[in-house]
């Protein structure tokens, strides 16, 4: 790295993201508060791709991927880690210029770097959605996915959402020129009191590895699974009206619980409890909670359709 | 004679659509400018990342000026009528021509199409090009309708001809058409203006970008084995990678890397596959230490430090996608010296398909039938059925789990390090072989039985359930399958009843299902009663009764033989199972022999014959056939046949009698007539003891005689006489006739 305005830390390298994104005219939004796989799920990505209404947020969202947990050993591989996610509907036609720029901001510049943008579709089972585009390869290594949404839950995307994807440590790594992921500084190395990631997270990642792979009770996480559908299934059949007569339909309430199902779900797979037939029952389970909650938030305000 | 330049700009294409893409650009616009009038003298399309352009030389700069003549009423026709064809004609009264016809005197109209500008009919075509390209996949962005393989950004379209060059007007979706184009994305980014193709690609290549993917593609060939000469290293061929990787780039700029040390001890698949699937990387090989030790990355620009920094990050995410597979390997290994049970243990909880068991279930028929089929192919059986039972084991590997594609050749690696011998090892890999029609055909007996196993094991299962291939759906691959099998027993010209080896593979299925079913003392007897096609009652008495007698291991397996047969017979369904594969095996081996020059109609004919479920004799007979009927001979001889065969259906059918025996020598009247008895006399035995010894050269020459006897006796001799006795005795000298050619074919399936 030879860019004289390399970033120095992990966290550096996520508030010169957020600074470059909200110059760029976005909302910067927190994290969703629910446990996640992906910072696609949180509703500012998946409910606001939906509709009409034009949108711009980022933000950071810490991600849980059960089955990829290596008790903290792997450089690589974590089973928390964070995901920095742009949304920007409608798309914009400088969508690439304007993730290009975002590589210089954290210090890739493109004249020194092989920037390349390979097919790669991207399609989520769970949520009915699919859209077109790329991974994004810096120097041969996948930083970024970069996708035109075309539908979610099962809804065409009119207008068109830009969606972009920055897998954070692995991305860090490699502006920071760290091997192994615990190593990284989290924030300035200099700083009276240094951190680094393994600082905060390999125990974390120990304990969590354990409790996925061997400890989670499954007879419990599949009763919530099933109150979590239960629940989501409640909520789309109630009432628009509440007992005053204002029309509040609870679409976001409703995606809470699909959230929360997936992420069930995640942790069933990783016990490995759940066999391949039964997979695909499960996911189009929690698909068709996903395209109930697209269904009810399309005729909401934030959809810009409600009446 | 004006050039037509189109360049349709866009964000990346991706690299596997791009050569179609071009040939469909190329193809549209010139058929709709024909089919719009204009002629061209030559056209050509090129592709980059971002970009498709086509350049038409030599376009009519109008097209003709057409004439059309249209028949109108009789002269004396009320008004009413003339005057709606002169509005459908758009003419005047002057303007028509009374002419004379055959009803009278008739208005004819002449009506003239003047030519249209070139620049109209190009914008009428590209439009309806861009509108409706055959994109495998496409898309919408931002907030518009138009689709195209990634958003659309920008359209050159021009017209140049000795005047100068002019914007051809167009504007779709809010993108006019201009005469401006960008270069190298990072390099050359901005804008510039072009007067035609020379003067296009001449700024393109200023600008950093190189048109043509040919012309990338041998760049990058020649610059990678430049690096590699340098090091006395080769670079790995791999065609296919060549032409995604030119498709990745605009201007390509190839830089070699050495594989770290700690990383050479890895498989050379495995160093080659993980750089090609993660990373594209072109393997280089030390031919001094037959390994393989560096790669060629192909970057998209050149930098200020000539790719240092560039390569400096490919060698790191290779460490690190190594490190993972150094890791896999290492495991894996482990578990394959301590005898790989749990991975096979593993492969119980593995569903192959909901209807066929599991993975597990599937290795325990697959490793019964090998042991059958052993001795077919002078396999050792011990051997076969371990191999079987090993071949598979590597699908729970982690190297496998992260490159499918290096199930077998991992497979076999696991099995030497379990301290197998080679013979077993080299199944693993080779049991999938072959995998299309110009895959190499394993040939060693273990692999062979193994390999023939999996596929009829395959085969006889989704037929049982039902699961056949229509039409262009074949999503089990059972047609490769089928070839697979073909090849398999050609090629090692394997004498296999395949009858009774399709037999054993569906009976394993139908029984696994009903042990499955007794043994899990499974409840849902409708489900397994559907499954094997019977009552479910009388699924729930036999489970009533074997359960009662908790007997003897070897009487309760007797008693539950019995059952299956007894089920078979009671569905019935498994004897069409195996009747409709094999002609399914028959198909596929036509298409087989079709391309190797035998006709359907010569296979027809000896598939018709009994013994068609041996290959084998089925092609041996069809090539020795299709050998004779390339002679002149042979094809007189099937004439003859074929009349002889006519003339004994219409007497047979007429008298209800059929001809078959009793010609006799002594009734004969003419030379000809005895000619033939002298002739078949001699043909007879021969044919039949060559056919005995399957020597079916010497059979075609034996009924080959029988050309001329046959010839001369049909131009000499009335079959259908008056004399009855003489009648009858030709009619049976006809029958040998028949006979003889029925020992070796179908005669009346040949065509011609």
């Amino acid at each position: 790295m030879t860019s004289p305005n390399r970033p120095r830390s992990f966290q550096e390298i996520i508030l010169r993201l957020q600074s470059y994104w909200a110059d760029k005219g976005c909302a910067v939004l927190q994290p969703y508060d629910m446990e996640v796989g992906a910072g696609t799920f949180h509703p500012a990505t998946t409910l606001r791709a939906l509709g009409g209404r034009s949108w711009a947020a980022a933000y950071v969202q810490p991600s849980r991927r059960p089955t990829d947990g290596r008790y903290g050993e792997n450089p690589n591989r974590l089973q928390h880690y964070y995901q920095y996610q742009v949304i920007i509907k409608p798309s914009p036609p400088d969508l690439q210029e304007l993730y290009l720029g975002s590589l210089r901001a954290i210090g890739l510049d493109p004249m020194v770097h092989d920037v390349r943008f390979v097919e790669d579709d991207w399609e989520s089972p769970t949520l009915g959605a699919w859209g077109l585009g790329w991974e994004v390869w810096c120097d041969g290594m996948e930083v970024s996915q970069f996708t035109y949404f075309q539908q979610v839950g099962g809804h065409d995307c009119r207008p068109v959402s830009g969606e972009l994807t920055y897998g954070l440590e692995r991305l860090a790594m490699y502006v920071l020129g760290v091997e192994h992921v615990m190593d990284m500084p989290f924030n300035d190395p200099d700083s009276p009191i240094a951190l680094s990631y393994g600082d905060i997270f390999r125990q974390t990642e120990q304990e969590y590895s354990r409790w996925n792979f061997d400890q989670a009770d499954t007879e419990m996480l599949f009763q919530h699974f099933k109150d979590a559908e239960a629940e989501c299934a409640r909520i789309l059949a109630a009432a628009e009206n509440d007992s005053a007569g204002r029309r509040i339909p609870m679409a976001h309430p409703a995606y809470d619980q699909a959230i929360k199902a997936s992420h069930l779900f995640n942790l069933l797979d990783a016990r490995g409890v759940i066999s391949v037939t039964e997979r695909q029952a499960y996911i189009g389970r929690v698909r068709a909670l996903a395209k109930g909650c697209a269904d009810l938030f399309l005729t909401t305000d934030a959809a810009g359709t409600a009446a | 004679m004006p050039d037509l330049l189109i360049e349709l700009f866009s964000e990346e294409i991706p690299a596997r659509m791009q050569a179609r893409a071009r040939d469909d650009l190329k193809r549209l616009i010139t058929d709709g400018l024909v089919e719009a009038g204009l002629t061209y003298a030559s056209a050509g399309a090129f592709s980059t990342p971002r970009r498709l352009t086509l350049t038409v030389e030599g376009l009519t700069d109008h097209s003709p000026t057409t004439r059309e003549e249209r028949k109108g009423p009789r002269t004396d026709a009320p008004e009413k009528a003339l005057e709606g064809f002169l509005r459908s004609t758009g003419l005047t009264r002057e303007q028509l021509e009374a002419r004379d016809d055959k009803k009278g005197q008739v208005w004819f109209a002449t009506i003239t199409h003047p030519g249209r500008p070139a620049a109209e009919i190009v914008a009428e075509v590209l439009e309806a090009t861009i509108r409706n390209f055959p994109w495998p996949k496409s898309m919408r962005w931002g907030a518009g309708n138009l689709r195209w393989v990634r958003p659309l950004h920008s359209i050159l379209c021009i017209l140049s001809d000795e005047a100068g060059a002019q914007v051809v007007p167009l504007n779709i979706d809010g993108i006019e058409a201009g005469n401006r184009t960008r270069g190298h994305r990072f390099m050359a980014p901005d804008a510039f203006a072009v007067t035609g193709f020379e003067d296009y690609a001449t700024k393109l290549r200023r600008a950093t970008v190189m048109l043509d993917a040919d012309e990338r593609a041998s760049e990058i060939r020649s610059q990678a084995e430049n690096l590699a000469f340098a090091r006395g290293w080769q670079i790995v061929p791999d065609e296919g990678l060549l032409a995604e990787v030119a498709g990745l780039v605009e201007w390509p700029v190839p830089l070699m890397g050495v594989i770290e040390a700690r990383f050479l001890s890895l498989p050379p698949e495995v160093l080659q596959t993980s750089m090609k699937e993660h990373q594209k990387f072109f393997s280089a090989l030390n031919p001094s230490t037959g390994r393989i030790e560096g790669f060629v990355t192909v970057a998209n620009i050149e930098t200020l430090d000539d790719g240092a920094t560039i390569l400096s990050g490919n060698q790191r995410v290779l460490a690190a996608r190594l490190s993972d597979a150094a890791f896999f390997w290492e495991n894996d290994l482990r578990e394959a010296k301590a005898g790989m049970a749990t991975w096979a243990e593993g492969l119980k909880s593995v569903t192959f398909h909901n209807k066929l068991g599991s993975q597990a279930d599937r290795i325990d028929r697959i490793a019964a039938l090998s042991r059958e089929i052993a001795p077919l192919v002078g396999a050792d059986p011990d051997q076969a059925e371990r191999a079987a039972r090993l071949a598979k084991l590597d699908l729970r590997s982690a190297m496998v789990g992260e490159f499918p594609e290096l199930q077998g050749t991992m497979g076999r690696y696991y099995a030497l390090e379990a301290g197998e011998p080679a013979a077993v090892a080299d199944a693993a890999r080779d049991h999938y072989k072959p995998l299309g029609p110009s895959d190499e055909v394993p040939t060693a007996p273990v692999s062979v039985a193994v390999a023939l196993a999996d596929k009829i094991d395959t085969l006889t299962g989704f037929w049982v359930i039902g699961e056949k291939p229509t039409g262009s759906k074949d999503p089990f691959a059972l047609r490769r399958a089928a070839l697979g099998v073909i090849r398999l027993l050609l090629t090692g010209s394997i004498r296999a009843k395949l009858t009774s080896v399709i037999g054993d593979g569906t009976r394993r299925h139908y029984s696994q299902e009903l042990h499955r079913f007794l043994r899990e003392d499974r409840e849902d007897s409708e489900a397994a009663a559907a499954w094997l096609g019977v009552e479910p009652e009388i699924l729930r008495t036999h489970r009533t009764e074997l359960r009662a007698s908790m007997m003897l291991q070897q009487e309760r397996d007797k008693k539950s033989r019995e059952l299956i047969e007894s089920l078979r017979l009671q569905r019935n369904a498994p004897v069409t199972d195996e009747q409709t594969l094999l002609s399914f095996l028959h198909d596929r081996l036509k298409v087989h022999l079709r391309e190797q020059g035998i006709r359907h109609d010569i296979i027809d004919a000896v598939l018709a014959q009994e013994g068609n479920d041996d290959l084998v004799r089925v092609v041996a007979r069809a090539t020795a056939l299709n050998g004779m009927l390339a002679t002149e001979d042979g094809r007189n001889l099937t004439q003859g046949l074929k009349r002889a065969s006519n003339i004994l259906a219409q007497a047979e059918e007429k008298d209800g009698v059929e001809y078959s025996f009793g010609a006799d020598p002594k009734f004969a009247e003419t030379d000809e007539e005895r000619g033939l008895f002298t002739a078949l006399d001699t043909a007879e035995p021969k044919i039949k003891a060559a056919m005995a010894a399957e020597d079916y050269p010497a059979a075609m020459t034996a009924i080959a005689a029988l050309r001329a006897p046959i010839d001369a006796f049909f131009e000499a001799v009335q079959v259908n006489t008056d004399n009855q006795i003489v009648r009858r005795n030709r009619l049976n000298l006809l029958s040998r006739i028949r006979e003889a050619g029925r020992q070796i074919a179908d005669f009346g399936s040949i065509e011609g």
